[in-house]
C-alpha cells in the first residue's frame, strides 16, 4: 500500500483549477487597471488641483467642488446647473426611444415580401455616424432654408428657429438623438421577438387574449431581457451625449445646450479650456452619477442570474 | 516630403528666390541637419505660401533638410500643447500677445530676443510689443490684417449713402438700409468670436483703447458704468434690427451669403473675409471698406491680429530655426508672402512693399495713420482664455436678448473676480 506522494505534484498542478482562470484574466485585468481604473483615480486626484496641463499642479483642496455646488459665499456654477438639468432632460426624454423602438419592432415583425429591406432601412440611422445625424438635423432645423420650416410655412404656421432658441435647442438635439437610438432599441426588440414562444402566444389566443392585453401580459414579459438591455444602452447613451451637441450647437446658444460631458470637455480640452482641475471635478461628478446607474444595473443582473440558477 | 518641396520650387516666382538667396548670402551661415516645421497654415492660400517658404529655405541651404508638417488650423489650437512638450518640432505657428502667455510661462517657447537684436529686424518695431512678455521676445510675426467694415458699395450708391465717419451717420445710413428692406450687418455668432469683434470696436470707440486694455487686464469691473455705456451704444443698433436674424445659428462663413445676395449690406470682419467674398462673385467695385466710425471723442484703436512663428524650447536645431525666423521677416520675403496673390495681408516689416490691392492698401493706411489709440490683437487674444470664453458667450446672449444685460454683466464680473488673481 503506497500513499500518493504529494511532493510529486507541483504547486501549480495542485491549484490548477483555482489559478488558471486568473492567469487567463491577467492581461485583461492589467490593461483594464492601466487604462480605466488608474485614470479614474488620477482624475479624482487632479480635481483637487489647479492645473493647466503644462506647468506645476497647485493643490486647492475641494475648492473646485465648492465652486461647482456653490458652497460658501458663492453662487452655484450656473453652467454646471444648466448642464445638470440638461442631462436630466436627456435621461428622461431619451427613454422614449424604448417604446418607439418596441412599436416599430412589433410593426416590422411580420413576414411580407421585402421585409428585410424595410428592417435595414429602419436600422439605417443607427449605422451612420452621429456626426452625420447631427449635420442632417441641423440642416433640417435651419431657420430659413430648413425643411422643417418649409413644411411649417406650407401650412402657414410661421417659422421656428429651434437650435437658436435657448428654450428649445436641447429638445431639438434630443429629437435628433432619438432617431438613431430608436433604431437601436428596435433591433434589440426584433431579436427579442424572435425568441417569443409561439406556443404561449397560441395558448393566450385560445384564452381570448388579443391586442393590448396580449402585448402587456404575454409578449412584454417575454421581452424583459431585451427591455433591460435597451434601458441600459439608452441611459448610458443619454449620459454620454456629446457628439450631437458639439456638431449641432457647440453648446450654444449661450451655453443653453451644454451637458456635463460637454462642459467637462470645454473646461479641460477645448480652445479656451485647459483648466484640468475644474474639468476633472466635473468628470468626477458625472462619474458618480453614472456609477449610480451602473451599480443598479449590475445589481439587477446579478439578482436575475441568481434567480436563474 | 522633400521631393514634394523640391518639385514645388519650380513654381516659385524667380524674383523671390533671388531675393532670398541674396539674404542668405549676406549672413553666410552654414546650416545643416534637419529643420522640422509644424505649421497651422492649412487653408489653401496660406498652405501654398508655407510650402513655398519651406522649399525656398531648403533650396538656400543645401546641407539642410526642411521637413514641413501642416496641421489643420482649428485642430492646432489644442494640439500645440502635446506637440510642444513631446518631440517638439523646431518651428511652430501661433498667435501674439496673451495667447502665447501660457507657453511662455510654462517655458515651452524659446526666448528669441537675440534674433530681435539683429539690426535687420529694425523694421519690425511696430509689432515688437505684441511679441514681448517680461521684456523678452518669444517669436516673430509673419503677417497681420486689419479689421473694419466691409460693405456693398453698389447698394450704398443705389441708396445714395456715403461711408459714415460718425456713429450718428452710421445709424442714419442703417435706417435707410432697413427701410429698403435689407439688414445693415451680417454676422454669424455660432462660434462666438465674431461678437467679440463688435464688442472690441464698440468699447474702443466709446471708451478708448486704453480703457479696453484695462478691461482686458481685469482692472475694470464689468459692471462699471462705462462698460454699460458701450453696451447701450451697441443696443441702439440691435434695437433698430440692424443685424440679421438668427445669427446665433451661423458660422462666419455661413453668414457670407447674406452679404453676397445683398440681403445685408455690411460685415464687420477681418481682411480674410475679402477672399471668399471675391470668390462669391463680388467685384472690387461692389465691395468697399471703411474704418469703424467714431462714437466718442477718443483716439481710434484698431483690431489687427498678428500671426506668428515660434521656436519651441525643446527644438533640436535652434540655429536653423532662428535663421528661418530671420528669413521669414526679411523685407523681400514679407513683401512676397503677403502679396495680393498669396496671403493678401499686411507685411510686418516696415521696409516691405504693400501689395497693390484695394483693401490691403486701405488697411495699411488706416493702421499706419489712423490708429493713434493703439492696435489690439482681438477679444479672444487680449483677454485671458477663461474670461474670453465666458465673455464671448455673454456677448452672443446680449446680441439676441439685450434685456438680459444685467444678468450677463453680473456673471462676467463674477468670472473676472475669479480669473484675475
Amino acid at each position: 500500500m503506497s500513499a500518493p506522494a504529494p511532493s510529486n505534484r507541483s504547486w501549480y498542478k495542485r491549484n490548477e483549477i483555482a489559478v488558471t482562470p486568473w492567469l487567463f484574466l491577467i492581461p485583461g485585468i492589467a490593461f483594464f487597471a492601466l487604462y480605466v481604473i488608474m485614470p479614474i483615480f488620477q482624475s479624482f486626484w487632479i480635481s483637487f488641483h489647479e492645473w493647466d496641463g503644462l506647468g506645476e499642479k497647485t493643490y486647492v483642496g475641494t475648492a473646485h467642488y465648492e465652486r461647482l455646488f456653490g458652497i460658501g459665499d458663492q453662487n452655484m456654477d450656473r453652467k454646471f446647473e444648466t448642464s445638470f438639468w440638461n442631462n436630466l432632460k436627456w435621461l428622461v426624454l431619451y427613454l422614449l426611444a424604448i417604446p418607439m423602438g418596441l412599436f416599430i419592432a412589433l410593426f416590422l415583425n411580420q413576414t411580407v415580401r421585402g421585409i428585410r429591406i424595410y428592417k435595414s432601412l429602419f436600422f439605417f440611422p443607427f449605422v451612420i455616424s452621429q456626426v452625420v445625424v447631427g449635420l442632417v438635423f441641423s440642416w433640417f432645423y435651419l431657420p430659413r432654408e430648413g425643411l422643417l420650416n418649409a413644411v411649417l410655412g406650407f401650412f402657414n404656421l410661421g417659422s421656428i428657429n429651434i437650435l437658436g432658441d435657448p428654450t428649445l435647442a436641447t429638445y431639438g438635439i434630443i429629437a435628433a438623438g432619438l432617431w438613431p437610438q430608436t433604431a437601436y432599441c428596435m433591433i434589440l426588440y426584433l431579436t427579442g421577438l424572435n425568441a417569443v414562444d409561439p406556443e404561449q402566444v397560441e395558448a393566450a389566443r385560445l384564452d381570448g387574449a388579443k391586442g393590448w392585453k396580449m402585448l402587456w401580459y404575454v409578449i412584454l414579459p417575454q421581452l424583459k431581457p431585451a427591455t433591460f438591455i435597451a434601458f441600459v444602452v439608452t441611459i448610458i447613451g443619454a449620459l454620454r451625449s456629446f457628439d450631437l451637441i458639439s456638431i449641432m450647437t457647440n453648446g450654444g446658444p449661450f451655453g443653453s445646450t451644454r451637458v456635463l460631458s460637454f462642459y467637462m470637455f470645454e473646461e479641460s480640452l477645448s480652445e479656451f479650456g485647459f483648466r484640468m482641475g475644474y474639468g476633472s471635478a466635473i468628470a468626477t461628478v458625472l462619474f458618480f452619477i453614472m456609477l449610480g446607474f451602473i451599480v443598479y444595473f449590475l445589481y439587477s443582473m446579478w439578482r436575475d442570474e441568481k434567480e436563474a440558477r | 516630403m522633400r521631393s514634394i518641396i523640391k518639385a514645388s520650387v519650380a513654381t516659385l516666382a524667380a524674383t523671390t528666390i533671388l531675393a532670398g538667396a541674396a539674404f542668405a548670402d549676406s549672413h553666410g551661415m552654414k546650416l545643416s541637419g534637419e529643420l522640422n516645421i509644424t505649421s497651422d497654415m492649412s487653408n489653401p492660400a496660406p498652405r501654398a505660401v508655407m510650402e513655398g517658404l519651406a522649399a525656398q529655405f531648403d533650396e538656400m541651404h543645401p546641407d539642410l533638410t526642411v521637413n514641413l508638417t501642416i496641421v489643420d488650423r482649428e485642430a492646432w489650437k489644442t494640439q500645440i500643447r502635446n506637440s510642444l512638450s513631446a518631440n517638439a518640432p523646431d518651428v511652430v505657428n501661433w498667435y501674439a500677445a496673451n495667447r502665447m502667455g501660457p507657453y511662455v510661462n510654462a517655458g515651452l517657447f524659446e526666448d528669441v530676443s537675440d534674433v530681435w537684436a539683429d539690426e535687420a529686424l529694425a523694421g519690425l518695431a511696430s509689432t515688437k510689443g505684441a511679441m514681448t512678455i517680461d521684456g523678452k521676445q518669444w517669436g516673430v510675426p509673419y503677417t497681420y490684417y486689419q479689421w473694419g467694415i466691409y460693405y456693398r458699395e453698389d447698394i450704398f450708391k443705389e441708396l445714395g449713402l456715403s461711408e459714415p465717419t460718425t456713429f450718428d451717420e452710421e445709424m442714419t445710413n442703417c435706417q435707410v438700409i432697413l427701410d429698403s428692406g435689407r439688414k445693415c450687418y451680417t454676422i454669424g455668432s455660432k462660434f462666438l468670436w465674431t461678437a467679440g469683434g463688435w464688442f472690441d470696436y464698440m468699447n474702443m470707440r466709446t471708451n478708448g483703447f486704453d480703457f479696453h486694455m484695462q478691461l482686458a487686464q481685469g482692472e475694470v469691473e464689468w459692471t462699471d458704468e462705462r462698460v454699460r455705456e458701450t453696451f447701450a451704444n451697441w443696443r441702439k443698433l440691435i434695437d433698430m434690427g440692424a443685424f440679421i436674424d438668427d445669427h446665433q445659428n451661423y458660422s462666419w462663413q455661413e453668414a457670407l451669403p447674406f452679404m453676397l445676395k445683398g440681403e445685408a449690406t455690411a460685415y464687420l470682419m477681418g481682411n480674410f473675409a475679402v477672399a471668399p467674398m471675391r470668390e462669391g462673385g463680388l467685384t472690387d467695385d461692389q465691395l468697399g471698406f471703411y474704418q469703424f466710425p467714431l462714437i466718442a471723442d477718443v483716439a481710434q484703436g484698431e483690431d489687427a491680429p498678428t500671426d506668428t512663428f515660434h521656436i519651441p524650447s525643446g527644438a533640436s536645431n535652434k540655429d536653423a530655426a532662428k535663421a528661418f525666423l530671420k528669413f521669414v521677416v526679411s523685407p523681400d520675403v514679407q513683401s512676397d508672402i503677403n502679396g495680393g496673390d498669396k496671403l493678401g495681408q499686411l507685411p510686418v516689416n516696415a521696409n516691405s512693399t504693400v501689395a497693390d490691392d484695394k483693401f490691403i492698401k486701405k488697411g495699411f493706411d488706416m493702421l499706419s495713420n489712423n490708429a493713434t489709440g493703439g492696435v489690439a490683437q482681438f477679444f479672444d487674444r487680449d483677454f485671458p482664455a477663461e474670461m474670453a470664453s465666458a465673455g464671448m458667450e455673454g456677448l452672443q446672449e446680449f446680441m439676441v436678448f439685450p434685456d438680459n444685460l444685467d444678468d450677463i454683466l453680473a456673471r462676467l464680473e463674477e468670472t473676472r473676480a475669479r480669473v484675475y488673481k
